[in-house]
């Protein structure tokens, strides 16, 4: 017994007591700087705090947060995925195409859409295919990368031009906006709300909270960090390396699809140009939420107030009445802040080390 | 009881002959302290046991069956576990995270299974208790000393109850005060009945945790003795080649 006891104390200690390790999280500062942000708008700006400005500014980061929250488990691989603005625009436009069925083949506009055994089976056939061709994407990216050993750079920027060739392919350049004789329906997936939040915007949440229990509370998600952390030690514990590496560009284009879906529903159109330079909005977002593009470090939480805070930074200087042409270097100024704060903490860290 | 018993090893990489006719046998609780210079085929040795290389010719005893090992993760299921010279450890996992890597505890049911964090913290403590380590089992790596580290590899490798543990230069790395450290380490292995094979350019470790000295010069067995008839002094001859052989 008295073995049992010393262990539950060994085991209850850390090296740092919660408070140190809230300290230590970036996600952490980033929060405290967005309520710093909402703080001072509050009393600058009075329809900053209107309850539209809310519901505008949780829906339009809602759809960089979804691709984000994927994008984490890239980065914690120490990988990247660039092609995830085109796969948000490939998807998009084939989301469109299948709502939109009067390009396609008449058997198909008669079997599902017209004639459909169940009234609203194309608006989910529609949305499954999209999802399907974001996981199929990714899963090709991770393929050449993971057991072709190719560099995740080169790969996913080599997606996303083909991604984007692909979309006007697929579009014909044309712009899709009439979704069938259920319409309403696929607007309200993406452009409804519940309770006064856009569903985007719940979505987004339900998403952060259940991908950031898969990184913590399963295998799985140790794994990945395991990955990114030190391939080779993975590699010798007997994980499945590669399959830990493909999966995790699955599940960014998987997401991108997500958010293609939404945002569709929600803008009621798509073109091929849908997500266009997403890609680097999205990584910004990861990297200022604290992800490490060295691998080993992130969470679904500093995705979702990354972009959180980009989005409030960009509403906050329009309010404010500061010229857009400056919303770019504020945003670049954020993002190497945020790299150099990882910086500054890994230091100290160093020096109580030695 | 033998645990391995190698018997006229040979592996040669094209026309260079890196391990010529090796043979010695550990036994079961036993520690062999494998020395020689750079080149003198150590690695290659140890790599053959492990099941990174496949000899070119000779036997491999282990458990009194004959078998040669074609890959790791064979050598591993057989019961030879590897603590490799950096450790493979993930710096941005905790103690506990690391020791149960790839074999996580879960509860759950069906598909639906997730980590058992309460059973990892205890079961690793207890490791790292029977280790006489002050690891703890909610440190992250990267912040923890090289003997903290050399614990937790360490720990990881008893989870499975190995026969027999391959260390390469476990005390490369570490300060000279935690030397002593893993050394103890090595020590609590012998305890468990574990047979060691130890590889270190180190005099002083060899002599201290060793209960027989294995040579190796220019991929010949030139010394297989007992470590207490042996001297540092004909240990530094024998790697040398100032003294040919015994």
């Amino acid at each position: 017994m008295v073995a049992e006891t010393s262990h539950q104390e060994i085991i209850s200690k850390t090296e740092k007591n919660i408070f140190q390790k809230l300290l230590s999280e970036q996600s952490f500062w980033v929060t405290v700087a967005l309520f710093i942000i909402c703080f001072i708008m509050f009393f600058v700006e009075d329809a900053f705090s209107s309850k539209d400005n809310f519901f505008n500014i949780t829906r339009n980061f809602s759809f960089i947060g979804i691709i984000a929250v994927g994008m984490t488990f890239v980065i914690i691989t120490a990988g990247i995925d660039l092609s995830v603005g085109s796969i948000m625009g490939l998807t998009g436009v084939v989301c469109g195409l299948f709502l939109d069925a009067t390009y396609l083949p008449s058997w198909y506009y008669e079997a599902i859409v017209d004639g459909g055994f169940v009234v609203n089976i194309y608006v989910w056939v529609a949305i499954f295919v999209a999802l399907l061709a974001g996981a199929i994407l990714g899963a090709i990216n991770g393929f050449l990368i993971a057991y072709l050993k190719l560099s995740p750079f080169v790969v996913t920027l080599g997606m996303m031009a083909m991604a984007r060739s692909l979309a006007l392919v697929v579009s014909n350049n044309k712009m899709f906006y009439q979704f069938g004789p259920k319409d309403e329906l696929f607007y309200e997936i993406g452009g409804g709300s519940i309770l006064g939040i856009a569903n985007a915007s719940w979505l987004l949440v339900v998403l952060t909270i259940f991908m950031g229990w898969v990184l913590k509370y399963t295998a799985y998600g140790k794994h990945v960090y395991a990955v990114g952390s030190n391939k080779n030690a993975a590699e010798l514990t007997g994980i499945n390396v590669r399959w830990i590496e493909m999966s995790v560009y699955m599940i960014s284009g998987f997401f991108a699809a997500v958010a293609a879906v939404m945002i569709v529903g929600w803008m009621g159109s798509v073109t091929n140009a849908l997500g266009y330079a997403y890609e680097l909005r999205v990584i910004a977002a990861t990297v200022i939420g604290g992800a490490n593009l060295m691998g080993g470090v992130g969470s679904t939480y500093g995705a979702f107030i990354g972009a959180a805070l980009m989005e409030t930074i960009r509403n906050s200087l329009l309010m404010a009445g500061i010229d857009p042409y400056w919303q770019g270097t504020f945003l670049g100024l954020f993002i190497i802040g945020a790299v150099w704060l990882e910086k500054v903490k890994n230091k100290k860290i160093w020096v109580s080390f030695y | 009881m033998s645990v391995l018993q190698l018997e006229k090893i040979s592996k040669n990489f094209g026309a260079i002959q890196a391990l010529i006719d090796v043979s010695f046998g550990i036994e079961e609780g036993e520690i062999v302290g494998l020395m020689g210079d750079n080149g003198a085929g150590k690695s290659t040795l140890l790599k053959i046991v492990a099941g990174n290389f496949q000899p070119s010719s000779g036997k491999m005893i282990y458990e009194n069956h004959n078998q040669i090992f074609n890959k790791p993760v064979d050598a591993r299921n057989a019961g030879i576990e590897t603590v490799y010279q950096d450790l493979a450890l993930c710096n941005h996992l905790t103690a506990a995270s690391n020791v149960f890597l790839g074999r996580e505890i879960k509860k759950g049911f069906g598909p639906f299974k997730y980590l058992d964090y309460p059973k990892m913290f205890a079961k690793s403590a207890e490791l790292f208790e029977e280790l006489k380590s002050e690891t703890r089992p909610r440190d992250l790596c990267m912040q923890m000393s090289g003997g903290q580290r050399q614990a937790v590899a360490i720990a990881r490798i008893r989870l499975s109850n190995p026969k027999l543990v391959l260390m390469d230069e476990p005390t490369a790395a570490v300060s000279v005060r935690q030397v002593a450290e893993v050394l103890d380490l090595i020590k609590r292995l012998k305890e468990k009945n574990i047979a060691v094979l130890l590889i270190s350019h180190r005099m002083p470790d060899i002599f201290e945790v060793c209960d027989k000295l294995v040579v190796l010069r220019r991929g010949e067995r030139v010394c297989n003795k007992n470590i207490k008839d042996s001297s540092t002094e004909e240990a530094t001859g024998l790697i040398t080649g100032a003294i040919e052989r015994i």
